[in-house]
């Protein structure tokens, strides 16, 4: 068990850091130009608003629409706190301190809403992320609606990593824990978990609780790069967004989050230029594929060694059909 | 020694009286039957047993290690903790799961690691969860699933459900355990494995029993005394003998032969 820990840990190194030398090789030599990059910025960031927003309504199985909430607490008190402290400490500072203030309001929020159920919870989240925009609309610190400029860009591609990277082992690794089963455990059968000893209430609330901290990382990512916040950045609208990535990739795959943020972001890229019908296609997208995948691209289902091996087998028992016929 | 101790238990849902004034005792090691007709409330004495629903009236109280505590009106969770586990009427498995995970989030309860070493993966959480797996693994052979260890619980047969759930209940460490109607849906052979299953279980750990069955041949054969519950009351308690030879028992299931066993 130690032996293959250790050898998955490895695996997981290398191809990270493979992917990471990639990019920024790539960014060496001028293959990646600025716009790229800012579009490999917002992959990241809504990989890691994706994954959190998974692991809440995914796998935990707790409506939110209230993720761009937590999003921006985590945005505005970074954005200030790094104005206020324009040093890489104090962006990292104000990082922390926005995701921890993120966690402490989803906890606070979480408390009495995850009691209810379904269509309340998702109406209660929801209305909990618009108290959040109109408080920002209206405090002097944030600058109201004009929104705050000029925030230090501390974040380059090593940091988008590393925030990225990390984000996704931690819910990884807590998904693979007794806790994370715990929080699977009530998606599936909420009765059932507490009849075998789970405190549903108390995993609800630790899962919409990490949710929202790394909602606040990913809020924190975003100040830090595009340097420029409004209330409105963070509406009903961005929290959709979100849910349509979980969605999409499939409530309760991991895997499925980051391919489905890599896609929509491609889509959209590749529809730039075509400002009038960008809407349109890129709805029309949606829908095909909920037609086609009403699961969503990968189900609840993991990419892993096996399910490649698997494809493997499938893709040799059509060619091999194909040669017998020859 | 009364394991558990349940005195005038009531539940009404509205106008409906589903289970009235229900006194109980199970003594330590038993294994006792509650039998009764359609809708006589027995799941809802179950229900009302494990927190899935408050009692309108009445006391639960469970012991364990010698110390009694009165359960009622806690929440299931702590009830578990305090030693109730159960089977479901209508198999209530973690369906996307494995057959392995179904079994160890009932184990939970006794995990030591921390957040930290959720995280992390830190030495802690492989070590615990290597003694998870093991102990699972244990389970899982007595009710002959551990071959299908990494299945997922939706595709195991019937049967085999149902035994899943027997071994779920035991993880959580139960003094008490109730069952469910755990025959439901099995053939004859079926059962006759069920039977010695549950008669092993008892022994080897050192459980009392409470299980609601409608196969009066498993009731009659395995039970050392049961209680009949109509209309929410019971309405007779007794060795299996005195049970088939009880008027109002016979009344009670009008047309069924109780004697048939
Ligand atoms: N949540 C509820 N709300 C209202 N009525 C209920 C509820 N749960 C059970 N009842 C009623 O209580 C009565 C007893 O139901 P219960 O399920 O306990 O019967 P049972 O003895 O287990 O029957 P069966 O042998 O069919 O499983 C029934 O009339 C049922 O309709
Ligand atoms: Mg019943």
């Amino acid at each position: 068990m130690k032996n293959m820990l250790q050898k998955r840990w490895l695996k997981t190194l290398l191809s990270l850091v493979a992917a990471y030398g990639v990019v920024q090789l790539l960014i060496a030599v001028g293959v990646i130009n600025d716009y790229i990059q800012a579009t490999i910025a917002t992959i990241c960031i809504n990989m890691v608003l994706a994954v959190s927003l998974n692991l809440i309504t995914g796998f935990t199985g707790q409506f939110s629409l209230g993720h761009a909430g937590f999003m921006s607490i985590g945005a505005y008190v970074c954005g200030i706190i790094t104005v206020a402290n324009p040093t890489l400490p104090g962006f990292l500072l104000g990082t922390l301190a926005g995701a921890v203030t993120a966690a402490v309001v989803g906890f606070l929020v979480g408390l009495p809403t995850l009691r209810l159920r379904g269509d309340y919870l998702a109406i209660a989240t929801l209305g909990m992320s618009e108290i959040i925009r109109i408080v920002f609309l209206n405090m002097q610190i944030t600058n109201g609606a004009a929104g705050l400029n000029g925030i230090p860009q501390f974040v380059n591609w090593t940091w988008m990593f590393l925030f990225t990277a990390g984000t996704i082992l931690l819910i990884v690794n807590f998904l693979h824990s007794s806790h994370g089963r715990a929080c699977i455990s009530i998606r599936e059968d909420e009765i059932a978990a507490e009849a075998m000893g789970i405190n549903t209430t108390k995993y609800k609330v630790m899962s919409f609780t990490i949710g929202a901290f790394f909602a606040g990382v990913a809020g924190a990512m975003y100040a830090s790069y595009f340097y420029f916040l409004k209330p409105d950045l963070f509406n009903f609208q961005k929290s959709v967004d979100i849910l349509v990535i979980v969605v999409l990739g499939g409530m309760g795959s991991i895997s499925g989050s980051i391919i489905a943020a890599v896609l929509l972001a491609v889509i959209s890229t590749v529809l730039q230029s075509f400002p009038e019908l960008r809407m349109v296609i890129y709805s029309l997208v949606l829908v095909i594929i909920m037609i086609f995948r009403p699961q969503g691209l990968m189900g609840s289902r993991e990419i892993s060694a096996a399910l490649f091996r698997k494809w493997g087998e499938g893709l040799k028992r059509v060619f091999g059909k194909e040669k017998e016929r020859v | 020694m009364a394991i558990l101790s349940v005195k005038k238990l009531t539940k009404s849902f509205g106008g409906l009286t589903a289970v009235s004034n229900v006194n109980m005792e199970l003594q330590e090691g038993e294994l006792v039957g509650l039998i009764g007709p359609n809708g006589a409330g027995k799941t809802t004495v179950f229900n009302l047993l494990t927190g899935v629903y408050e009692p309108t009236a009445g006391t639960v109280t469970l012991t364990r290690n010698g110390k009694g505590k009165e359960i009622q009106g806690m929440k299931p969770f702590n009830i578990c903790k305090a030693g109730m586990s159960r089977t479901f009427q209508n198999i209530r498995l973690f369906k996307d799961l494995t057959v392995l995970d179904n079994v160890r989030i009932a184990m939970h309860q006794n995990v030591k690691y921390g957040l930290a070493s959720a995280f992390l993966h830190l030495p802690a959480y492989a070590k615990e969860e290597a003694q998870l797996v093991e102990k699972c693994m244990e389970l899982l052979r007595i009710v002959h699933l551990d071959g299908k260890a990494g299945e997922l619980a939706s595709n195991l047969p019937y049967g085999e459900q149902r035994h899943l759930e027997i071994a779920r209940a035991l993880a959580t460490d139960p003094v008490v355990l109730l069952l469910d109607e755990p025959a439901a849906g099995m053939n004859p052979a079926e059962t006759a494995q069920l039977t010695e299953l549950i008669s092993w279980i008892r022994k080897n750990f050192q459980l009392t029993i409470l299980l609601i069955e409608h196969d009066m041949s498993l009731v009659m054969k395995i039970c050392e005394r049961i209680y009949v519950l109509d209309y929410g009351m019971i309405i007779a308690s007794g060795t299996p003998e005195e049970i088939k030879a009880d008027k109002k028992v016979i009344e009670a299931y009008l047309g069924e032969d109780v004697n048939d066993a």
